[in-house]
């Protein structure tokens, strides 16, 4: 219980409009899980609740990470405390350097008064770098300004290398990848997973699972997972499609 | 010359009717409140100035008197400076001091994190009246004498240089120019006086080396700066600390004369606190082949309104305004520029940003001016504006004047938003809200924070970290 990312029973709504509709997860400490589930059904609304985002109201439920209580912190405090969100839109900052970005990043992960190793931080960064084949000119280019779909979300990867968070959301990270890139980020992530930290990966397809084998997979509907299983389970929904969950859950009702 | 329409009118002058404000009259000679003759001669005397001052300043009071506020274009807060409620000239002496317990906390900490050297603090909080630079620099003035250059404060110049003073005093900048250079003009006291021989290139900047001097932080000081043929210079005033204030005007008039083939750099960085207004008039005057930059930053005031501008008299002649203004919450920063081009092939360069934060509120004013019968000439303008979060206001007021089709200008303005999500975006990487704003602000600045000298370009960085961390809950 202590060790994974922990949410039960969450309810969240938007302007009024609820959103997650008591959802339950366990992503115990190095696991990897996918959640699948049709257009709308609150895969990006679920990751942004538990980053913190200001729009969505939790009306019930918990998450703890570790045993923390998750919705308590501010959104940078929950980022320090080792959870990262891969956006499935990464935003934009005009004037400031990747470089500079992440180099803030990480200095705001320092105890007052210590200042990051400028050195250290250049090396680790170009190594990075390298493992997800970004060329050295992204380094200075503005964050996410006038990059490509697969630009960007190769950029959130590199980003969460360089965190090196506890529990990482991935929300629809292999969209608008090439197969080259998407072989590339999957490398990445893989090499992240580690018995210190819990992914959830948020797709429409297979294929990304093909690269990223995932240990669980969850089928989300209308604010809820209404299904879990193994890997078999992506295979089945690819195939049979979601009329499929829908069905049984008719039939279930 | 062609006739300028009405907002070319505007932009030059600070408007034109008379107006009428009452004075008590019952103030000693002593100079204490308000303003009359007796304050001018009270001025004169103490500094022992020559007959022609006393008369200069006495005419500039009537014109100060005749000229109405300009609040039928500029802000309307204007009409909240109580003039009856300042002291125009305070000597050394008098200068009011306070201790150091009756400080404000913030301010005090304020210096703490600018790094401001502990001899430096007690004088920006006006617990001493006087901070003794001149000592601790003496090797750089003994450099600077060497090479012919002057280097005083007003009073001595007027003192010691008279034919130089006199020729340039006033001619970039006449009284009438605006309400506020004709006050600056009756009252001025402190700024600088510094000329620079034909040839010789100032290695230093000045100013960065006495950054610090009683005088230079007068309320209505007067800086003449000439460098004549083929000289350059780059001074800098102003430092990134708020100064503690106990005045609430501040009406500067800076006039530049850069002779054939010369070059300045005039570099401010101010940081008023909020209750201060902030009425200054810049302009440089540049020769055949010369060149006069303007690089500004304005931060903190209640109003600041500051045009810095660049006559281009000789042919070839190069102004530029780059300026960078940040109001936050109950701050007011109406600025921009004046290129009055006013020979062949002169060539003007204009780049302002903005950022108004909360209830903050930025306004550019342009002027360029090309008459008709000038040949290649050129100007570019750049403003653009950072809105955080929808309070802010921004407004744009570009006049370009440009007459003839023999010259080639270029307009560009943009105005943008901090997003929200972009901030959500920064948190959950785990910057605070006031690291992310000040990361998008500096982000927002970087390119002309390049053009400043080192030293300041960290100052100012520092600077706007303070400014959004304080503006953020
Ligand atoms: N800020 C918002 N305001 C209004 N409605 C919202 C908001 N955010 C999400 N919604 C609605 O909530 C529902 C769930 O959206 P969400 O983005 O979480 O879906 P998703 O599962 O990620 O879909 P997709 O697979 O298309 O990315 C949608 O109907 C969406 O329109
Ligand atoms: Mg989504």
């Amino acid at each position: 219980m202590s060790d994974s990312l922990s949410i039960q029973n969450l309810h969240a709504s938007v302007d009024g409009n609820e959103i997650l509709k008591g959802l339950s997860l366990e992503i115990p400490k190095g696991e990897v899980h996918a959640i699948m589930g049709p257009n709308g059904s609150g895969k990006s609304t679920l990751s942004k609740v538990l980053a913190g985002h200001e729009d969505y109201e939790v009306t019930e439920g918990t998450a703890l990470m570790d045993g923390e209580d998750l919705l308590a912190l501010e959104i940078d405090e929950r980022s320090r405390a080792g959870f990262f969100l891969a956006f499935q839109y990464p935003h934009e900052i005009p004037g400031v350097s990747n470089a500079n970005f992440l180099r803030a990043a990480l200095q705001a992960r320092l105890p007052k008064g210590e200042e990051i190793d400028a050195v250290g931080f250049y090396k680790e960064m170009y190594e990075k770098m390298d493992a997800l084949s970004m060329d050295r000119k992204f380094t200075g280019r503005f964050v996410n300004d006038g990059f490509s779909g697969g630009e960007k979300k190769r950029n959130e990867i590199l980003q969460m290398m360089m965190l090196e968070p506890k529990y990482a959301v991935l929300d629809e990270t292999d969209s608008g990848l090439d197969i080259d890139a998407l072989k590339i980020v999957a490398e990445g992530v893989n090499r992240m997973r580690s018995p210190e930290r819990g992914f959830l990966v948020i797709t429409h397809y297979q294929r990304l699972l093909d690269y990223i084998v995932p240990d669980v997979v969850h089928v989300m509907f209308d604010g809820q997972i209404v299904k879990t299983g193994d890997k078999s389970l992506a295979l089945e929904l690819e195939e049979k499609g979601y009329d499929w969950v829908t069905e049984e859950l008719a039939v279930s009702a | 010359m062609s006739t300028p329409d009405s907002a070319t009118l505007e932009a030059v002058n600070i408007d034109q009717d008379a107006g009428n404000f009452s004075y008590a009259e019952d103030y000693a000679h002593d100079a204490g409140y308000g303003l009359t003759e007796d304050t001018i001669d009270y001025i004169s005397n103490v500094k022992g100035e020559a007959e022609w001052i006393r008369e200069f300043r006495k005419k500039a009071l009537k014109t100060f008197h005749d000229k109405p506020m300009p609040t039928n274009w500029a802000s309307k807060d204007l009409e909240n400076i109580i003039f009856q409620d300042i002291r125009y000239y305070l000597s050394k002496g008098q200068t009011p001091t306070r201790s150091w317990d009756e400080v404000p906390d913030d301010v005090k900490e304020t210096f703490e994190r600018l790094g401001i050297p502990e001899k430096e603090r007690k004088f920006l909080a006006g617990v001493e009246a006087q901070f003794d630079s001149e000592a601790a620099y003496s090797n750089v003035k003994e450099e600077l004498e060497k090479q012919g250059v002057i280097f005083v404060n007003s009073t001595e110049g007027l003192r010691e240089h008279p034919e130089l003073f006199r020729k340039w005093f006033g001619k970039v900048i006449p009284t009438g120019d605006n309400k506020f250079s004709a006050l600056n003009s009756a009252v001025f006291s402190g700024g600088s006086f510094i000329y620079v021989p034909p040839g010789v290139k100032v290695a230093h900047p000045l100013q960065a080396y006495f950054r610090i001097n009683a005088e230079n932080f007068g309320q209505f000081e007067r800086t003449l700066i000439i460098v004549d043929e083929g000289a350059e210079v780059t001074y800098m005033e102003g430092c990134t600390a708020p100064k503690f204030e106990t005045a609430t005007l501040h009406s500067a008039v800076v006039e530049l004369v850069a002779m054939k083939d010369a070059k300045i750099q005039y570099i401010t960085v101010q940081n008023w606190s909020n209750n201060v207004f902030n009425l200054v008039t810049k302009r440089g005057m540049a020769h055949e082949n010369a060149e006069i930059r303007w690089i500004d930053c304005n931060i903190g005031s209640r109003l600041t309104m500051k045009y810095p501008g660049v006559i281009m008299k000789g042919r070839k002649a190069r102004g530029e305004v780059i300026s960078i203004a940040l109001a936050n919450d109950g701050q007011h920063q109406d600025t921009g520029a004046k290129m009055i081009h006013a020979a062949d092939e002169t060539t003007s360069n204009i780049v302002a940003k903005s950022i108004s934060v909360g209830e903050g509120r930025s306004t550019y004013r342009g002027q360029v001016h090309i008459p008709k019968h000038l040949k290649g000439c050129k100007n570019n303008t750049e403003c653009d504006a950072l809105l955080i979060n929808s309070n802010s206001r921004t407004d744009t007021y570009p006049a370009i004047t440009v007459r003839g089709n023999q010259h080639a200008t270029q307009h560009e303005a943009s105005v943008s938003q901090v997003s929200e999500d972009q901030i959500f975006y920064m948190k959950q990487r785990g910057l605070s809200e006031g690291e992310a704003m000040s990361l998008s602000v500096n982000g927002f600045v970087n390119d002309l924070v390049r053009e400043f000298p080192m030293e300041y370009s960290v100052e100012l960085k520092r600077l706007i970290d303070m400014e959004m961390e304080g503006s953020v809950g």
